[in-house]
C-alpha cells in the first residue's frame, strides 16, 4: 500500500506524471503504424493462393478466365493506370487554374466562397458520383459529346468503337470530375504558401500578371503543386464504388477509349463478394496488395513534394 | 490568364453544381413519410431507408468512439512531443494513410473478421472505418494543437503544473473548437464511405440495433443495392442519395460554424 501511495505522490508532484502520459500517448500512436503493417501482413498471407500458382508473373499475365480458374492481374493494373492517369492529366491544368483563380484573382470573399464550395465538393461521397455518372453524366455524354467526339476523332484509333454508358471514357471523366476539388484545394494551399514578396519584386519590374505568375509563382510553387497532381492521382488509383458503376467490370486490355474496361479497385468490389473460387479471392487479395502498395508509393511521393514547399500540408479529402 | 482561370473555375464548377443539382432534383421527390419510416424493399415503390439511418448512425458512432480517442491523443503526442525522427514517422505515416485506398480496408476486415466468425456484423463495419479516418483526426488534431500559443504553454508551466495537466486543462481546451472540427469532418467522410462496408456488413431490410450480430443496412449500401433497379426503387435511391448530401454538407457546415465560432485564440 505504501508503494502505491508513494507512487501517487509522485504522480502528483508531476515527474512521473508526465512520463506516464507521454509512454501512454506513444502507445496509442503506435496503434496507426501497427495496423499498416497488419495489412501488410494479412493481404499477404490470405494472397498465398494466388502467390503459388500465377508466382511474379501474376503482376504481368494477361488472362483473366473464370472457367480456367487462371487470373493475372495485367488487365487490371492496365485499366487503374489509364484511367487514373487521363483523369489527372485533365484534372491537373484545370486544378491549377482554379487554384490560381483562389490564390491570385478572386477578391477575398469570392475566395471564401468558391473555397467552401470546393471543399463541399471534395466530401460528396463517391456513391453519389457513382450514381450521377450512370445515370445523368452518362446519358449526357450518349446525347452530346460523344457523337461530336467520334465525328471529329473517330479516325484516331482511340476513339472507335461504340458508346455504351460504362465504359472507360466515362469512367475517366468521372474520375477526373472527382479527384478535381483535391487538386484544387491543396495547389490553393501550395500557391498561397508563395511569399507575398515573390509577386511584388515581380510585379514592381513591370511584369504582367501572368508573367508574374508563370515566373515568380510557379517555379517556386512547383513541387507543391506536382504533390497536389499526385495526391489526387492516389485518390483516382483507389477509387472504388463510383468506378463499379461507370467503367463496366470488365476484365481486359481494352484498346478504345469507348470500351469497357476494369480496375484493380473496381474488380475486388464488383468480384469479391459474389464469388464462391477460392483462387478467385486470392488474386483479388493479392490485387488489393499491389494496389495498396502502389497508392502507398504514391502518396510517399505526394507528402514527400508538398512538405517541400509548406510547412504544413493538408488534407481536404 | 485571367480568362483561363476564370474558365478553369467555371469549367470545374459546372459538373460539380450539376451533381448537386441532379441529386436534389432526382432525390426529393422520393422524400415522403414512408421514405423515413418505411424498410427498403427491391420491388414496388422502394420502401423507406429508416433501417439504413439506424445503421449507420451506429456503425459511423462505434467508428467514432474508436478513432476518436485514439486520433486525438496520438494527435497530442505528435504535436507535444512529436519533434523528433520518430514523431516524423508517425506523422509521415499518419500522411500517406489519409490516402489509402478504402476497399483495401475493406478487405482486410472480411478476411480477418468475417472469415474468423463466420458472420457479418456493423463492428466489423465500424472497425474498417476507424482505421479509415483514424490519419484525418490524428493530423487534423496535431495541426491545431501546434496553433496554440506557446505562451500559455510556459505561463502554464511557471505556476509548476506538470507538463501533462498543462497539456489536458490548458492546451487542449484551448484548441478544443478545433478538434471537434476535424472530429466532425472525420465523421463526415466515415457517413459517406461505401467500400469499406461491403464484404464487412452487408445489407439488410430489417431493422436491426445490435451492431454484434449479423449484417446491418446503411445509407451508402441501401443506395447501392436500389440503385441497381430501376423506376420507384432507384427514386428510393436517389432519395438515399440526397439524404446523405444533406448529412454531409449540415456536418460541414457545422463544423465550420464551432470553429468560426471560437477560434484558437
Amino acid at each position: 500500500m505504501k508503494v502505491i501511495s508513494e507512487f501517487f505522490k509522485k504522480v502528483r508532484r508531476g515527474a512521473p506524471g508526465d512520463k506516464i502520459f507521454q509512454a501512454i500517448a506513444l502507445t496509442v500512436s503506435l496503434v496507426l503504424p501497427l495496423t499498416i503493417l497488419a495489412i501488410f501482413v494479412v493481404l499477404w498471407r490470405q494472397s498465398e493462393i494466388s502467390r503459388e500458382m500465377f508466382g511474379i508473373g501474376f503482376i504481368w499475365d494477361s488472362t483473366w478466365s473464370n472457367s480456367e480458374q487462371v487470373f493475372g492481374a495485367l488487365p487490371v493494373i492496365y485499366g487503374t493506370v489509364v484511367t487514373a492517369g487521363v483523369a489527372v492529366l485533365l484534372a491537373g491544368p484545370v486544378g491549377l487554374g482554379i487554384a490560381a483563380f483562389l490564390a491570385e484573382i478572386a477578391s477575398p470573399r469570392i475566395n471564401s466562397v468558391v473555397g467552401f464550395v470546393i471543399e463541399i465538393l471534395a466530401a460528396i461521397p463517391s456513391i453519389v458520383y457513382g450514381i450521377w455518372g450512370f445515370f445523368v453524366f452518362g446519358i449526357f455524354l450518349r446525347e452530346w459529346i460523344v457523337p461530336p467526339t467520334q465525328f471529329l476523332f473517330g479516325w484516331i484509333p482511340f476513339f472507335q468503337g461504340t458508346f455504351v454508358i460504362s465504359t472507360v471514357f466515362t469512367a475517366c471523366l468521372v474520375l477526373s470530375v472527382m479527384i478535381l476539388p483535391t487538386v484544387a484545394a491543396i495547389s490553393r494551399d501550395v500557391l498561397n504558401a508563395v511569399p507575398g514578396d515573390q509577386r511584388e519584386a515581380m510585379l514592381a519590374l513591370g511584369a504582367t500578371r501572368w508573367e508574374m505568375f508563370s515566373k515568380a509563382v510557379l517555379p517556386y510553387a512547383k513541387n507543391g503543386v506536382l504533390g497536389a497532381v499526385f495526391l489526387g492521382l492516389g485518390r483516382a488509383l483507389g477509387e472504388t464504388i463510383a468506378l463499379t458503376y461507370v467503367i463496366g467490370n470488365s476484365q481486359v486490355l481494352f484498346d478504345t477509349f469507348f470500351q469497357q474496361g476494369s480496375t484493380m479497385a473496381q474488380s475486388i468490389a464488383s468480384l469479391f463478394g459474389a464469388s464462391t473460387s477460392n483462387v478467385l479471392r486470392s488474386s483479388l487479395l493479392e490485387i488489393g496488395l499491389i494496389l495498396f502498395l502502389l497508392t502507398f508509393l504514391v502518396n510517399v511521393g505526394a507528402r514527400l513534394l508538398v512538405r517541400g514547399i509548406s510547412s504544413q500540408p493538408t488534407e481536404s479529402g | 490568364m485571367t480568362g483561363v482561370a476564370y474558365a478553369c473555375t467555371l469549367i470545374a464548377l459546372i459538373p460539380l453544381v450539376a451533381i448537386i443539382f441532379e441529386t436534389v432534383r432526382q432525390g426529393l421527390p422520393a422524400w415522403d413519410a414512408e421514405f423515413f419510416t418505411g424498410l427498403p424493399s427491391t420491388y414496388g415503390d422502394g420502401g423507406g431507408v429508416s433501417n439504413a439511418i439506424v445503421g449507420s448512425a451506429i456503425i459511423v458512432g462505434m467508428a467514432g468512439l474508436m478513432a476518436v480517442p485514439v486520433g486525438i491523443l496520438s494527435g497530442i503526442y505528435l504535436a507535444e512531443y512529436g519533434d523528433n525522427r520518430l514523431g516524423g514517422f508517425l506523422r509521415f505515416v499518419a500522411d500517406v494513410m489519409t490516402g489509402a485506398p478504402s476497399i483495401v480496408i475493406g478487405i482486410l476486415g472480411y478476411s480477418v473478421f468475417v472469415i474468423a466468425t463466420g458472420q457479418s456484423a456493423g463492428i466489423f463495419g465500424s472497425i474498417a472505418l476507424a482505421i479509415l479516418v483514424l490519419p484525418v483526426v490524428i493530423r487534423a488534431t496535431e495541426e491545431i494543437v501546434r496553433l496554440v500559443p506557446g505562451d500559455l504553454r510556459e505561463a502554464s508551466l511557471a505556476l509548476g503544473i506538470p507538463r501533462w495537466k498543462t497539456i489536458m486543462r490548458v492546451v487542449v481546451p484551448t484548441a478544443l473548437s478545433g478538434i471537434v472540427t476535424g472530429v466532425i469532418l472525420a465523421m463526415a467522410r466515415a457517413a459517406g464511405e461505401t467500400a469499406p462496408l461491403l464484404f464487412t456488413v452487408g445489407t439488410s431490410s430489417f431493422m436491426s440495433y445490435n451492431p454484434f450480430e449479423g449484417q446491418m443496412m446503411t445509407l451508402p449500401m441501401a443506395i447501392y443495392e436500389q440503385s441497381a433497379y430501376g423506376g420507384d426503387v432507384l427514386e428510393t435511391a436517389w432519395g438515399g442519395a440526397l439524404l446523405l448530401l444533406v448529412i454531409i454538407v449540415t456536418l460541414n457546415l457545422i463544423a465550420r460554424l464551432v470553429f468560426k465560432g471560437h477560434s484558437v485564440r
